[in-house]
């Protein structure tokens, strides 16, 4: 391994790997900037991390590979699902451009930046490749502890204190203090009667036989559906289905069919009780 | 293969998030192509590290995936509360500091 990182040139299983794992690394990068839904965004990022994990396991960084996939896909990740789960799920992406023409201009912006840094590189005289060989000779570990706690404890001294700041930042951000004690349940009924709006509790959803639907509305009487019997949250989110007009034109199917299989065991019946007797 | 090609995987990703960044509009989505663009430039120090045979590439690559985690927690705050002050996580809308 070592005799193979010190090498000029990699070795053609590598080569492989590279050029495998780099396109999905780039299909990942893609799918992350052009799905539609976050969640599909998040999937597709965690997956270009791990990829990125390998190459740096490639190139002799183990604990470096290691902590991206622990921290990056295991963490971070992660935090961005609970963080899409609270709140993209109802925030669409708006399709609609604020400043005309920003998309395509943001693509030449991409393509002409692209082009600048790869012949920046193409240019740059990067011949040389020592390997970390002899870096990683005690141990990947070992050779970075040494670093962090000799040349680099200040830095790291500093991370320390940015990790609490950033905790208390979070903590401060998302914590709601209540300026006001919660109601009892005997306050809320008796503001309930004082306001003679809805005395008893809500009317249910309507229900269908095939399963328990709590998105669908009661119907009134007259065939309309009822706003009061689904749940504020669903209403909020505009999830409410209705199912007035399909219900009505379904309602006859089913009465033709309920009729069809109570004759046929209204005879099966008949003639099982001339049987007993 | 030369381990150059390392680096120019590493820009193109870099381009790519860049990209996503201007494009998009959902904050989260803004903010998972930063970190696309932090990775980037991580797997360029890497290859970096291994190009001059030191191990200092890997130690900024170190340092930078902590900033990341700090970055994305309070991040992540912040569009929580933007989302619970405007009921929307879209950066047309917060176009004010405050409602």
């Amino acid at each position: 391994m070592t005799a193979q990182l010190a090498a000029y040139t990699t070795s053609t299983g590598e080569a492989f790997q590279f050029w495998v794992l780099g396109t999905i690394a780039v299909i990942g990068a893609l799918c992350t900037v052009f799905m539609k839904k976050a969640v599909h965004s998040a999937l597709c990022l965690a997956g270009t991390m791990i990829v990125l994990a390998v190459f740096y396991l490639a190139n002799g960084a183990y604990f470096l590979g290691i902590v991206q996939i622990v921290v990056y896909t295991g963490a971070i990740m992660m935090l961005f699902l609970f963080v899409v789960m609270l709140v993209g799920v109802t925030a669409a992406d708006s399709l609609k451009e604020t400043i005309k023409g920003q998309r395509w201009l943001a693509l030449l912006c991409g393509l002409g930046f692209g082009t600048l840094l790869i012949g920046g590189i193409g240019n740059a005289s990067l011949k040389e490749f020592n390997g970390l060989g002899r870096a990683n000779a005690n141990g990947n570990v070992e050779g970075l502890a040494t670093l962090i706690f000799t040349k680099y404890v200040f830095a790291f001294e500093l991370t320390g204190a940015l990790l609490i700041t950033a905790t208390v930042g979070a903590m401060v951000l998302t914590h709601r203090e209540r300026t006001e004690r919660a109601k009892t349940q005997r306050e809320l009924a008796e503001q309930r009667v004082r306001e003679g709006k809805h005395v008893p509790p809500l009317p249910a959803p309507g229900v269908y036989a095939r399963h328990n639907a709590v998105d669908i509305a009661g119907l009134l009487p007259d065939g309309t559906p009822s706003e009061l019997t689904v749940s504020k949250t669903l209403r909020d989110r505009g999830q409410v289905r209705d199912v007035s007009t399909e219900a009505l034109s379904d309602l006859k199917a089913l009465e033709q069919r309920a009729e069809d299989r109570l004759e046929r065991s209204n005879s099966g019946g008949s003639n099982s009780g001339e049987a007993s007797k | 293969m030369n381990p150059v090609n390392y680096l120019y995987l590493a820009a193109l990703l870099f381009t790519i998030g860049a990209t996503g960044v201007l494009i998009r509009r959902n904050a989260i989505v803004v903010f998972m192509c930063v970190e696309l663009m932090l990775n980037a430039c991580n797997l360029a120090f890497v290859a970096f590290a291994r190009m001059h045979g030191n191990l200092d590439g890997q130690i900024i690559a170190f340092f930078t995936m902590v900033v990341a985690a700090a970055e994305v927690v309070v991040g992540l705050a912040i569009i929580v509360s933007v989302f619970r002050a405007r009921h929307s996580a879209s950066v047309d809308d917060a176009s004010l500091m405050k409602l």
